[in-house]
Protein backbone atom coordinates (compact mmCIF):
# COMPACT_ATOMS: atom_id res chain seq x y z
CA UNK A 1 0.00 0.00 0.00
CA UNK A 2 1.21 3.49 -0.84
CA UNK A 3 2.26 5.69 2.05
CA UNK A 4 -0.56 7.78 3.39
CA UNK A 5 0.09 11.45 4.02
CA UNK A 6 -2.16 14.22 5.34
CA UNK A 7 -1.31 17.75 6.41
CA UNK A 8 -2.92 17.22 9.80
CA UNK A 9 -3.80 14.10 11.80
CA UNK A 10 -6.25 14.56 14.68
CA UNK A 11 -6.24 11.80 17.29
CA UNK A 12 -9.75 11.50 18.76
CA UNK A 13 -13.10 12.54 17.30
CA UNK A 14 -14.79 13.99 20.39
CA UNK A 15 -15.93 17.62 20.43
CA UNK A 16 -12.38 19.03 20.62
CA UNK A 17 -11.04 16.76 17.87
CA UNK A 18 -13.97 17.18 15.50
CA UNK A 19 -13.94 20.96 15.81
CA UNK A 20 -10.16 21.02 15.32
CA UNK A 21 -10.50 18.83 12.22
CA UNK A 22 -13.25 21.01 10.84
CA UNK A 23 -11.36 24.27 11.28
CA UNK A 24 -8.21 22.79 9.78
CA UNK A 25 -10.15 21.37 6.82
CA UNK A 26 -12.24 24.43 6.09
CA UNK A 27 -9.08 26.52 6.06
CA UNK A 28 -7.51 24.36 3.41
CA UNK A 29 -5.59 21.58 5.16
CA UNK A 30 -6.00 17.89 4.37
CA UNK A 31 -7.10 16.22 7.61
CA UNK A 32 -7.47 12.70 8.94
CA UNK A 33 -9.26 11.96 12.22
CA UNK A 34 -8.37 8.74 14.00
CA UNK A 35 -11.12 7.48 16.30
CA UNK A 36 -10.58 4.47 18.52
CA UNK A 37 -14.23 3.50 18.81
CA UNK A 38 -16.66 2.36 16.13
CA UNK A 39 -18.36 5.75 16.10
CA UNK A 40 -17.68 9.18 17.59
CA UNK A 41 -19.30 9.98 20.93
CA UNK A 42 -19.22 6.59 22.60
CA UNK A 43 -19.06 5.56 25.32
CA UNK A 44 -20.70 8.64 26.82
CA UNK A 45 -18.77 9.59 29.95
CA UNK A 46 -20.42 12.91 30.61
CA UNK A 47 -23.20 14.64 32.53
CA UNK A 48 -24.14 16.17 29.15
CA UNK A 49 -24.91 19.73 30.31
CA UNK A 50 -23.92 22.72 28.16
CA UNK A 51 -24.97 26.33 27.79
CA UNK A 52 -26.67 27.54 24.64
CA UNK A 53 -24.21 30.42 24.43
CA UNK A 54 -21.29 28.00 24.59
CA UNK A 55 -22.23 25.71 21.73
CA UNK A 56 -24.19 28.08 19.45
CA UNK A 57 -21.07 29.50 17.73
CA UNK A 58 -20.13 26.00 16.58
CA UNK A 59 -23.31 24.28 15.52
CA UNK A 60 -26.89 24.98 14.60
CA UNK A 61 -29.11 23.82 17.47
CA UNK A 62 -30.90 20.62 16.44
CA UNK A 63 -33.52 18.96 18.62
CA UNK A 64 -32.22 15.57 17.57
CA UNK A 65 -29.39 15.89 20.09
CA UNK A 66 -31.15 17.88 22.79
CA UNK A 67 -32.74 15.85 25.57
CA UNK A 68 -34.02 18.79 27.59
CA UNK A 69 -33.85 22.55 27.85
CA UNK A 70 -32.73 24.05 31.16
CA UNK A 71 -33.85 27.38 32.59
CA UNK A 72 -32.86 27.18 36.21
CA UNK A 73 -30.25 25.67 38.48
CA UNK A 74 -30.82 24.66 42.07
CA UNK A 75 -28.08 24.64 44.67
CA UNK A 76 -28.62 22.23 47.54
CA UNK A 77 -26.82 22.78 50.81
CA UNK A 78 -25.73 19.94 53.11
CA UNK A 79 -28.75 20.56 55.37
CA UNK A 80 -31.11 19.90 52.45
CA UNK A 81 -32.23 23.46 51.77
CA UNK A 82 -32.04 24.77 48.24
CA UNK A 83 -31.86 28.04 46.37
CA UNK A 84 -32.83 28.80 42.80
CA UNK A 85 -30.42 30.37 40.35
CA UNK A 86 -32.04 32.06 37.37
CA UNK A 87 -30.47 34.44 34.87
CA UNK A 88 -27.89 31.96 33.69
CA UNK A 89 -29.13 31.84 30.13
CA UNK A 90 -30.60 28.78 28.47
CA UNK A 91 -28.85 25.48 28.89
CA UNK A 92 -29.30 22.02 27.45
CA UNK A 93 -28.83 18.45 28.52
CA UNK A 94 -27.49 16.80 25.40
CA UNK A 95 -27.58 13.40 23.84
CA UNK A 96 -23.80 13.35 23.61
CA UNK A 97 -23.68 10.38 21.27
CA UNK A 98 -25.72 12.27 18.67
CA UNK A 99 -24.12 15.63 19.42
CA UNK A 100 -20.61 14.27 18.90
CA UNK A 101 -21.73 12.61 15.68
CA UNK A 102 -23.20 15.90 14.45
CA UNK A 103 -19.94 17.75 15.15
CA UNK A 104 -17.99 15.04 13.39
CA UNK A 105 -20.33 15.21 10.40
CA UNK A 106 -19.56 18.91 10.02
CA UNK A 107 -15.83 18.13 9.97
CA UNK A 108 -16.43 15.47 7.33
CA UNK A 109 -18.55 17.83 5.23
CA UNK A 110 -15.69 20.33 5.31
CA UNK A 111 -13.43 17.68 3.85
CA UNK A 112 -11.85 15.90 6.83
CA UNK A 113 -11.49 12.13 6.63
CA UNK A 114 -12.59 9.92 9.51
CA UNK A 115 -11.10 6.53 10.28
CA UNK A 116 -12.95 4.45 12.86
CA UNK A 117 -11.65 1.59 15.00
CA UNK A 118 -8.30 3.34 14.56
CA UNK A 119 -6.41 3.28 17.86
CA UNK A 120 -3.32 5.53 17.90
CA UNK A 121 -0.42 3.69 19.52
CA UNK A 122 2.60 5.94 18.95
CA UNK A 123 4.05 8.88 17.10
CA UNK A 124 6.34 8.38 14.13
CA UNK A 125 9.64 10.26 14.22
CA UNK A 126 12.22 11.16 11.57
CA UNK A 127 15.39 13.10 12.40
CA UNK A 128 13.97 13.78 15.88
CA UNK A 129 10.87 15.31 14.39
CA UNK A 130 7.29 14.12 14.62
CA UNK A 131 6.24 13.06 11.14
CA UNK A 132 3.20 10.85 11.65
CA UNK A 133 1.09 8.58 13.81
CA UNK A 134 1.19 4.83 14.17
CA UNK A 135 -2.19 3.24 14.81
CA UNK A 136 -3.88 -0.11 15.11
CA UNK A 137 -6.71 -0.52 12.66
CA UNK A 138 -8.78 -3.66 12.86
CA UNK A 139 -5.83 -5.70 13.98
CA UNK A 140 -3.24 -4.23 11.61
CA UNK A 141 -0.51 -1.75 12.56
CA UNK A 142 -0.54 1.16 10.12
CA UNK A 143 1.31 4.44 9.72
CA UNK A 144 -0.02 7.75 8.51
CA UNK A 145 2.40 10.61 7.82
CA UNK A 146 1.61 14.23 8.54
CA UNK A 147 3.10 17.64 9.27
CA UNK A 148 1.02 18.34 12.37
CA UNK A 149 -0.53 16.07 14.98
CA UNK A 150 -3.41 17.34 17.09
CA UNK A 151 -3.90 15.25 20.23
CA UNK A 152 -7.59 15.28 21.17
CA UNK A 153 -7.46 11.93 22.89
CA UNK A 154 -9.27 12.81 26.09
CA UNK A 155 -8.53 12.43 29.76
CA UNK A 156 -6.53 9.26 29.07
CA UNK A 157 -4.37 11.14 26.54
CA UNK A 158 -1.10 9.55 25.60
CA UNK A 159 -0.28 11.58 22.48
CA UNK A 160 1.33 14.32 24.58
CA UNK A 161 3.33 11.79 26.57
CA UNK A 162 4.72 10.27 23.38
CA UNK A 163 5.92 13.75 22.42
CA UNK A 164 7.64 14.11 25.80
CA UNK A 165 5.14 16.52 27.32
CA UNK A 166 4.21 16.28 30.99
CA UNK A 167 0.50 15.51 31.02
CA UNK A 168 0.11 13.62 34.33
CA UNK A 169 -2.20 15.32 36.82
CA UNK A 170 -2.01 15.21 40.60
CA UNK A 171 -4.68 13.37 42.58
CA UNK A 172 -5.95 16.75 43.81
CA UNK A 173 -6.48 17.78 40.21
CA UNK A 174 -8.77 15.04 38.99
CA UNK A 175 -12.29 14.13 40.04
CA UNK A 176 -13.15 10.47 40.09
CA UNK A 177 -16.74 10.17 38.92
CA UNK A 178 -19.61 7.74 38.78
CA UNK A 179 -22.89 8.30 36.98
CA UNK A 180 -26.18 6.57 36.31
CA UNK A 181 -28.96 7.48 33.97
CA UNK A 182 -32.02 6.97 36.14
CA UNK A 183 -35.60 6.47 35.11
CA UNK A 184 -38.82 6.19 37.12
CA UNK A 185 -38.03 9.39 38.97
CA UNK A 186 -40.11 12.53 39.34
CA UNK A 187 -38.55 15.78 38.16
CA UNK A 188 -39.42 19.32 37.29
CA UNK A 189 -37.53 18.74 34.07
CA UNK A 190 -36.08 22.18 33.42
CA UNK A 191 -33.78 22.45 36.44
CA UNK A 192 -30.25 21.20 36.90
CA UNK A 193 -29.51 20.41 40.52
CA UNK A 194 -26.20 20.54 42.38
CA UNK A 195 -25.72 19.00 45.83
CA UNK A 196 -22.79 20.14 47.93
CA UNK A 197 -21.37 18.95 51.21
CA UNK A 198 -18.43 17.19 52.73
CA UNK A 199 -20.46 14.10 53.59
CA UNK A 200 -22.34 14.09 50.28
CA UNK A 201 -19.47 14.51 47.85
CA UNK A 202 -16.09 15.51 49.34
CA UNK A 203 -14.15 17.88 47.12
CA UNK A 204 -16.83 17.82 44.43
CA UNK A 205 -20.60 17.67 44.03
CA UNK A 206 -23.51 15.49 43.00
CA UNK A 207 -25.43 16.52 39.91
CA UNK A 208 -28.95 15.73 38.71
CA UNK A 209 -29.29 16.71 35.05
CA UNK A 210 -32.74 15.86 33.67
CA UNK A 211 -33.12 14.26 30.27
CA UNK A 212 -36.93 14.28 30.57
CA UNK A 213 -39.57 14.63 33.29
CA UNK A 214 -38.69 11.21 34.61
CA UNK A 215 -35.12 10.47 33.53
CA UNK A 216 -31.85 12.12 34.52
CA UNK A 217 -28.10 11.77 34.56
CA UNK A 218 -27.31 11.51 38.25
CA UNK A 219 -23.64 11.49 39.06
CA UNK A 220 -20.93 12.26 41.56
CA UNK A 221 -17.42 13.64 41.43
CA UNK A 222 -14.96 13.14 44.30
CA UNK A 223 -11.60 14.85 44.33
CA UNK A 224 -8.96 12.17 43.63
CA UNK A 225 -7.02 12.68 46.84
CA UNK A 226 -10.19 12.05 48.88
CA UNK A 227 -11.40 9.07 46.85
CA UNK A 228 -9.65 6.40 48.86
CA UNK A 229 -11.98 6.79 51.84
CA UNK A 230 -14.96 8.01 49.82
CA UNK A 231 -15.61 5.65 46.91
CA UNK A 232 -17.83 7.58 44.45
CA UNK A 233 -20.14 4.68 43.68
CA UNK A 234 -20.88 4.06 47.36
CA UNK A 235 -21.70 7.71 48.04
CA UNK A 236 -23.81 7.98 44.90
CA UNK A 237 -25.76 4.84 45.76
CA UNK A 238 -26.47 6.26 49.22
CA UNK A 239 -27.68 9.51 47.68
CA UNK A 240 -29.97 7.74 45.24
CA UNK A 241 -31.37 5.48 47.93
CA UNK A 242 -32.32 8.57 49.88
CA UNK A 243 -33.54 10.87 47.09
CA UNK A 244 -34.80 8.50 44.39
CA UNK A 245 -35.73 5.25 46.14
CA UNK A 246 -37.88 4.04 43.23
CA UNK A 247 -35.36 4.81 40.51
CA UNK A 248 -34.28 2.25 37.95
CA UNK A 249 -30.84 2.47 36.35
CA UNK A 250 -30.67 2.42 32.56
CA UNK A 251 -27.03 3.41 32.13
CA UNK A 252 -24.00 3.14 34.37
CA UNK A 253 -20.63 4.67 33.65
CA UNK A 254 -17.56 5.98 35.41
CA UNK A 255 -14.65 8.20 34.52
CA UNK A 256 -12.25 10.95 35.46
CA UNK A 257 -12.60 14.69 35.01
CA UNK A 258 -9.44 16.80 35.12
CA UNK A 259 -9.87 19.75 37.47
CA UNK A 260 -6.36 21.03 36.86
CA UNK A 261 -5.08 24.14 35.20
CA UNK A 262 -4.36 23.95 31.48
CA UNK A 263 -1.11 22.03 30.98
CA UNK A 264 1.98 24.23 30.98
CA UNK A 265 2.90 22.84 27.61
CA UNK A 266 0.14 22.34 25.05
CA UNK A 267 2.23 22.54 21.89
CA UNK A 268 5.65 21.61 20.62
CA UNK A 269 7.18 21.39 17.18
CA UNK A 270 4.56 19.77 14.93
CA UNK A 271 2.10 18.94 17.74
CA UNK A 272 -0.77 20.53 19.69
CA UNK A 273 -3.02 19.13 22.44
CA UNK A 274 -6.68 20.15 22.81
CA UNK A 275 -9.59 19.47 25.18
CA UNK A 276 -9.34 17.06 28.11
CA UNK A 277 -5.95 15.97 26.75
CA UNK A 278 -4.66 19.50 27.44
CA UNK A 279 -6.68 19.62 30.70
CA UNK A 280 -8.77 22.45 29.27
CA UNK A 281 -11.65 21.91 31.68
CA UNK A 282 -13.34 24.31 34.07
CA UNK A 283 -11.83 23.19 37.39
CA UNK A 284 -14.80 24.39 39.45
CA UNK A 285 -17.62 22.86 37.43
CA UNK A 286 -15.76 20.08 35.63
CA UNK A 287 -17.32 21.17 32.34
CA UNK A 288 -15.14 20.67 29.28
CA UNK A 289 -17.26 20.42 26.14
CA UNK A 290 -17.23 24.07 25.16
CA UNK A 291 -13.63 24.54 26.33
CA UNK A 292 -12.58 21.69 24.08
CA UNK A 293 -14.50 23.10 21.13
CA UNK A 294 -12.95 26.54 21.55
CA UNK A 295 -9.45 25.07 21.87
CA UNK A 296 -10.13 22.85 18.86
CA UNK A 297 -11.23 25.78 16.74
CA UNK A 298 -8.07 27.71 17.59
CA UNK A 299 -5.73 24.77 17.07
CA UNK A 300 -7.42 23.75 13.81
CA UNK A 301 -7.09 27.24 12.37
CA UNK A 302 -3.46 27.55 13.49
CA UNK A 303 -2.71 24.15 11.94
CA UNK A 304 -4.21 25.25 8.61
CA UNK A 305 -2.21 28.49 8.72
CA UNK A 306 0.91 26.47 9.46
CA UNK A 307 0.24 24.32 6.41
CA UNK A 308 -0.16 27.40 4.22
CA UNK A 309 3.07 28.91 5.54
CA UNK A 310 4.87 25.57 5.71
CA UNK A 311 5.85 26.47 9.27
CA UNK A 312 5.41 23.59 11.70
CA UNK A 313 7.80 24.69 14.42
CA UNK A 314 6.74 25.63 17.93
CA UNK A 315 7.46 29.29 17.28
CA UNK A 316 4.63 29.28 14.78
CA UNK A 317 2.30 27.04 16.78
CA UNK A 318 2.73 29.34 19.78
CA UNK A 319 -0.20 31.28 18.28
CA UNK A 320 -2.44 28.51 19.55
CA UNK A 321 -1.48 28.95 23.18
CA UNK A 322 -1.51 32.72 22.92
CA UNK A 323 -5.06 32.69 21.61
CA UNK A 324 -6.17 30.06 24.14
CA UNK A 325 -4.79 32.12 27.03
CA UNK A 326 -6.65 35.12 25.72
CA UNK A 327 -9.97 33.31 25.21
CA UNK A 328 -10.22 30.99 28.22
CA UNK A 329 -6.77 30.26 29.65
CA UNK A 330 -6.82 33.24 32.00
CA UNK A 331 -10.28 32.36 33.22
CA UNK A 332 -9.24 28.76 33.85
CA UNK A 333 -6.27 30.05 35.80
CA UNK A 334 -8.64 31.95 38.06
CA UNK A 335 -11.05 29.04 38.39
CA UNK A 336 -8.20 26.75 39.31
CA UNK A 337 -7.16 29.06 42.13
CA UNK A 338 -10.75 29.22 43.32
CA UNK A 339 -11.43 25.52 43.09
CA UNK A 340 -9.46 24.42 46.11
CA UNK A 341 -10.85 27.13 48.31
CA UNK A 342 -14.42 26.52 47.20
CA UNK A 343 -14.35 22.81 47.86
CA UNK A 344 -12.73 23.36 51.23
CA UNK A 345 -15.71 25.30 52.52
CA UNK A 346 -17.27 23.76 55.61
CA UNK A 347 -20.81 22.42 55.53
CA UNK A 348 -21.85 25.38 57.70
CA UNK A 349 -20.57 27.75 55.05
CA UNK A 350 -22.44 25.91 52.29
CA UNK A 351 -25.60 26.06 54.40
CA UNK A 352 -25.08 29.73 55.02
CA UNK A 353 -24.62 30.50 51.32
CA UNK A 354 -27.79 28.71 50.31
CA UNK A 355 -29.74 30.32 53.16
CA UNK A 356 -28.82 33.78 51.92
CA UNK A 357 -29.58 32.83 48.31
CA UNK A 358 -33.06 31.74 49.37
CA UNK A 359 -33.89 35.07 50.94
CA UNK A 360 -33.43 36.99 47.70
CA UNK A 361 -36.33 37.27 45.24
CA UNK A 362 -35.47 35.49 41.98
CA UNK A 363 -35.72 38.62 39.86
CA UNK A 364 -33.11 40.31 42.03
CA UNK A 365 -30.89 37.32 42.03
CA UNK A 366 -27.33 38.25 41.32
CA UNK A 367 -24.94 35.65 42.50
CA UNK A 368 -22.12 38.05 42.94
CA UNK A 369 -23.99 39.92 45.66
CA UNK A 370 -25.28 36.81 47.30
CA UNK A 371 -22.07 34.96 47.53
CA UNK A 372 -20.25 38.07 48.60
CA UNK A 373 -22.54 38.57 51.53
CA UNK A 374 -22.67 34.86 52.25
CA UNK A 375 -19.04 34.49 53.09
CA UNK A 376 -17.75 37.53 54.82
CA UNK A 377 -14.17 36.49 55.28
CA UNK A 378 -13.34 36.42 51.60
CA UNK A 379 -16.08 38.15 49.61
CA UNK A 380 -13.93 38.75 46.57
CA UNK A 381 -13.14 35.08 46.21
CA UNK A 382 -16.73 33.99 46.58
CA UNK A 383 -17.91 36.60 44.10
CA UNK A 384 -15.48 35.16 41.60
CA UNK A 385 -16.76 31.66 42.26
CA UNK A 386 -20.29 32.89 41.75
CA UNK A 387 -19.30 34.40 38.44
CA UNK A 388 -17.65 31.13 37.48
CA UNK A 389 -20.93 29.30 37.98
CA UNK A 390 -22.92 31.91 36.10
CA UNK A 391 -20.58 32.20 33.15
CA UNK A 392 -19.63 28.61 32.73
CA UNK A 393 -21.89 26.44 34.78
CA UNK A 394 -22.54 24.18 31.87
CA UNK A 395 -19.28 24.38 30.00
CA UNK B 1 -0.31 -3.31 40.11
CA UNK B 2 -3.04 -5.47 38.72
CA UNK B 3 -6.19 -4.55 36.82
CA UNK B 4 -9.29 -6.69 37.03
CA UNK B 5 -10.74 -6.27 33.53
CA UNK B 6 -14.06 -7.66 34.69
CA UNK B 7 -14.45 -4.58 36.86
CA UNK B 8 -12.62 -2.06 34.64
CA UNK B 9 -14.76 0.40 32.65
CA UNK B 10 -11.81 1.43 30.39
CA UNK B 11 -12.33 5.07 31.37
CA UNK B 12 -8.64 5.98 31.41
CA UNK B 13 -8.67 7.90 34.69
CA UNK B 14 -5.69 5.82 35.80
CA UNK B 15 -3.69 6.89 32.74
CA UNK B 16 -4.14 10.58 33.60
CA UNK B 17 -2.62 10.22 37.07
CA UNK B 18 0.24 7.86 36.20
CA UNK B 19 3.48 9.82 36.70
CA UNK B 20 5.63 7.37 34.75
CA UNK B 21 3.51 6.55 31.70
CA UNK B 22 3.16 2.91 32.67
CA UNK B 23 -0.52 2.47 31.76
CA UNK B 24 -1.90 1.79 28.30
CA UNK B 25 -5.52 1.95 27.29
CA UNK B 26 -7.07 0.59 24.11
CA UNK B 27 -10.61 0.14 22.90
CA UNK B 28 -11.04 -3.05 24.86
CA UNK B 29 -8.46 -3.18 27.66
CA UNK B 30 -6.13 -1.40 30.02
CA UNK B 31 -2.68 -2.73 30.80
CA UNK B 32 -0.05 -1.74 33.35
CA UNK B 33 3.63 -2.14 32.59
CA UNK B 34 4.95 -3.34 35.93
CA UNK B 35 8.56 -2.77 34.86
CA UNK B 36 7.84 0.94 34.58
CA UNK B 37 5.43 1.11 37.54
CA UNK B 38 6.78 2.77 40.70
CA UNK B 39 3.85 1.62 42.90
CA UNK B 40 2.74 5.16 43.75
CA UNK B 41 -0.85 3.83 43.98
CA UNK B 42 -2.31 6.89 42.21
CA UNK B 43 -4.20 4.66 39.79
CA UNK B 44 -5.57 2.44 42.55
CA UNK B 45 -6.80 5.46 44.51
CA UNK B 46 -8.62 7.22 41.66
CA UNK B 47 -10.07 4.21 39.86
CA UNK B 48 -13.83 4.86 40.04
CA UNK B 49 -14.54 1.20 39.29
CA UNK B 50 -12.15 0.00 42.02
CA UNK B 51 -10.66 -2.37 39.50
CA UNK B 52 -7.00 -1.97 40.49
CA UNK B 53 -5.25 -3.85 43.26
CA UNK B 54 -1.69 -4.15 44.50
CA UNK B 55 -0.11 -7.32 43.30
CA UNK B 56 1.12 -9.66 46.01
Amino acid sequence: MAEEKFDVVVVGAGPAGSVAARFAAENGASVLMLEREREPGIPVRCAEGVSHAGIAPFIEIDKRWIASTINVARLFSPNGEHAYMYNNGTGYVLERRLFDAALCEIACKKGAELRLRADAIDLVWENDQICGVKYRHRGEIKTVYCDIVIGADGVESRVGRWAGMKTAVMLEDIDTCYQYTLTNIDLQGDSVDFYFGNQISPGGYIWVFPKSQNTANVGIGISGHLAKNNPPKKLLDEFIGKHFPNAKKTYEVCGGVPTANTLKEIFRDRIMLVGDAARQVNPVTGGGIVQGMIAGSIAGKVAADAVKEKRFDKKFLKKYKKEWDKRLGHLQNLHYALKNKFFQLTDEKFNNIVEICKSIPPEKFTLKELFSSAVKGDPKLVAEIAKAFVVSKFK
Amino acid sequence: MKINMRKCDICGTCVAVCPVDAIYVSEYEVTIDNDKCISCLNCLIVCPAQAITEEE
